[in-house]
């Protein structure tokens, strides 16, 4: 089973839950932080890395000397990443979002692939080798996540089927694309959020958002008891299960900032994330709700 | 006209509530809501809308089914994945396509659309402390750098033409497109982090950031008493790295109880955090007046 934590608003609790689920999962576990531009959760599992390799785009480079200066690659690309002025030919490599449209397109043969740096792709195991672990990290200055997020998906695959373990994504905040690309792997998603108006808020975009994918939603609330939004009537309505409720707690934030795995550090919560590992068994298991329109069709 | 925008790296900092007060505190000053993937501002500002209009960007490709040979090229020549194979055809996953034309250019039936797309809508509004200028991106929707852009530029063109003489920006968690294109050609960025491993990690990344597009920053600790020993660590960084320390703010529930209330937590009283952030307020006015000399 493959499931995603993922949230909308950042900061209510996506790492902690993330960090917890692979901590408490019984049978093998990979872990996977597809936040690649602001990954955390090697903070708290702290893994040991067995590797690490780059991951690239592939991006043209140009070489004039062949160039007649047809055009053709500047009128295909939608992205301003190659003009042809005159008798110059200019690549733009860092607009480039890889489409190799003008490699295929050039008549001459006068754009070669060539790569671009986005960052890495890392790997290792964590609690002491129960649990596997898999992230990215983006090269800062670099525009482009969702490649990099490709790239992690793909080795996060040839980790976790040999083993055949379970996977749990950390995503990214937000409803675009990076957050998209992260919950679209997956059997399940668990939307964490917070009763305050800004929770609540993103928390609806995020349910939206990902409710043309098709799959089974549910909901942990963290820091319950804050904000007095109407969390629970919107659930009900909406057919999503409340897995878990995270109590507001000072001990808790304080586990957090000291770095801890939540779960081991307060013996209340290891049993609460427990009861959450098992409920989230349960709800893959049902039936999953009619796919509804794609948003931007 | 300076150009300040707040951002964080890690969500959750506070990065709106933070905006919000300084919104009040400065009052003239054009409002921008530049998180146009999860926008919280409005919720603070309570926007009446003035205009509204699409925002068109990018195109996205469409397979006639009627036309369609099932030759599968545009699946083969796709990088993102975007075909599904649907009966004796195709069809394009929206969620997938990047909109490169590849697949359209290469169709040797000429079976495949490619129709602008519409990834939301803008607003120009007016609130109690000054015009916002804000978005909403479709869920799920590409292009959050371009909108982000074209927020800017109106932000602009109102300033420049109602005489305001700040742009105060709420920006995205992250460090990715729609972050780097917030940054481009303001004046000063005020990073608001917290004192935990998360808050720690993803500050050094966005201070890089930073200083990759020469963007002065000036870094406030939100929730500093959370772990005293990391703000005192998070202080002395920024000291050894030459980035300005603008405040630090304890926890304190007045932040949610101002945020429940539709409210800046400034509007809420002149003690406790509300003073403290008119201090870092004043603050970061001498700071942005200085940076602007120097540059």
């Amino acid at each position: 089973m493959i499931v995603a934590v993922a949230s909308g608003k950042g900061g209510t609790g996506k790492t902690t839950v993330a960090s917890c689920l692979a901590w408490v999962w019984k049978g093998p576990v990979l872990a996977v932080d597809l936040d690649v531009e602001e990954p955390n959760l090697h903070l708290f599992l702290k893994p040991r890395l067995d590797g690490r390799r780059p991951a690239a785009l592939e991006v043209p480079i140009a070489d004039e000397a062949r160039c007649t200066f047809c055009g053709a690659c500047a009128d295909l690309c939608q992205f301003k990443a190659i003009t042809v002025l005159g008798s110059v030919l200019l690549a733009f490599p860092e607009m480039c979002h890889g489409c190799g449209g003008c490699i295929a397109v050039c008549p001459q043969g006068a754009l070669a692939p060539g790569s671009r740096e986005l960052g890495e792709v890392l790997w290792g195991h964590a609690g002491g080798g129960r649990i596997g672990f898999c992230m990215g990290r983006l090269r800062v200055g670099e525009a482009l996540s969702p490649p990099l997020m490709r790239a992690v998906i793909a080795q996060a695959r040839e980790l976790a089927l040999p083993a055949g373990a379970d996977v749990v994504i950390d995503a990214p905040p937000g409803t675009s694309c990076p957050a998209i690309q992260a919950v679209s792997p997956a059997d399940l998603i668990v939307l964490v959020t917070e009763p305050t108006p800004f929770g609540f808020h993103d928390f609806r975009l995020a349910h939206e958002a990902f409710l043309p994918l098709g799959k089974p939603m549910a909901v942990v609330v963290n820091r319950a008891g804050l904000g007095g939004e109407d969390l629970h009537g919107y659930c009900r309505r909406e057919n999503l299960p409340i897995l878990a409720e995270i109590p507001l707690d000072r001990r808790i934030a304080r586990a957090y900032a000291k770095g801890d795995v939540v779960a081991a550090a307060l013996t209340d919560l290891h049993a609460l994330f427990e009861r959450l590992a098992d409920r989230i068994g349960g709800v893959a298991d049902a039936p999953r709700p009619v796919p509804e329109a794609a948003p931007h069709a | 006209m300076p150009e300040l925008l707040v951002i964080s790296g890690k969500g959750g900092t506070g990065k709106t509530s933070l905006t919000a007060a300084f919104a009040h505190l400065a009052r003239e000053a054009v409002l921008c809501d530049l998180d146009v993937d999860a926008p919280d501002l409005h919720i603070l500002l309570a926007p009446e809308i003035e205009t509204r209009e699409d925002f068109i960007s990018g195109h996205e490709a469409v397979i006639d089914p009627a036309a369609c040979t099932g030759c599968g090229q545009c699946a083969e020549r796709c990088r993102f994945g975007a075909v599904v194979a649907e009966g004796a055809g195709c069809r394009i996953d929206p969620l997938k396509c990047e909109g490169c034309k590849v697949c359209v250019h290469f169709c040797p039936a000429g079976a495949i659309a490619f129709p602008a797309r519409r990834c939301g809508e803008w607003y120009r509004s007016r609130t109690r402390f000054g015009p916002l200028v804000h978005a909403r991106l479709l869920p799920g929707a590409e292009n959050s750098g371009r909108l982000v852009a074209l927020l800017r530029e109106k932000a602009r063109e109102l300033a420049r033409s109602a005489g305001y003489r700040l742009i105060l920006a709420d920006g995205a968690p992250g460090i990715g497109c729609p972050v780097i294109s917030s940054l481009s050609g303001v004046d000063a960025a005020v990073v608001v982090t917290e004192p935990t491993p998360s808050g720690i990690h993803d500050l050094e990344r966005v201070i890089g950031l930073c200083r990759h597009f020469r963007v002065p920053a000036g870094v406030i600790v939100n929730k500093a008493d959370l772990a005293p020993e990391n703000t005192a660590s998070l202080k002395s960084w920024g000291a050894a790295n030459g980035i300005a320390c603008l405040g630090e703010l304890g926890y304190d529930d007045r932040f949610t109880a101002a945020m429940i209330r539709r409210q800046a937590v400034t509007e809420c009283g002149d003690d406790g955090p509300a003073a403290e952030l008119r201090r870092i307020w004043d603050r970061i006015q001498e700071w942005i007046t200085r940076q602007a000399r120097a540059a």
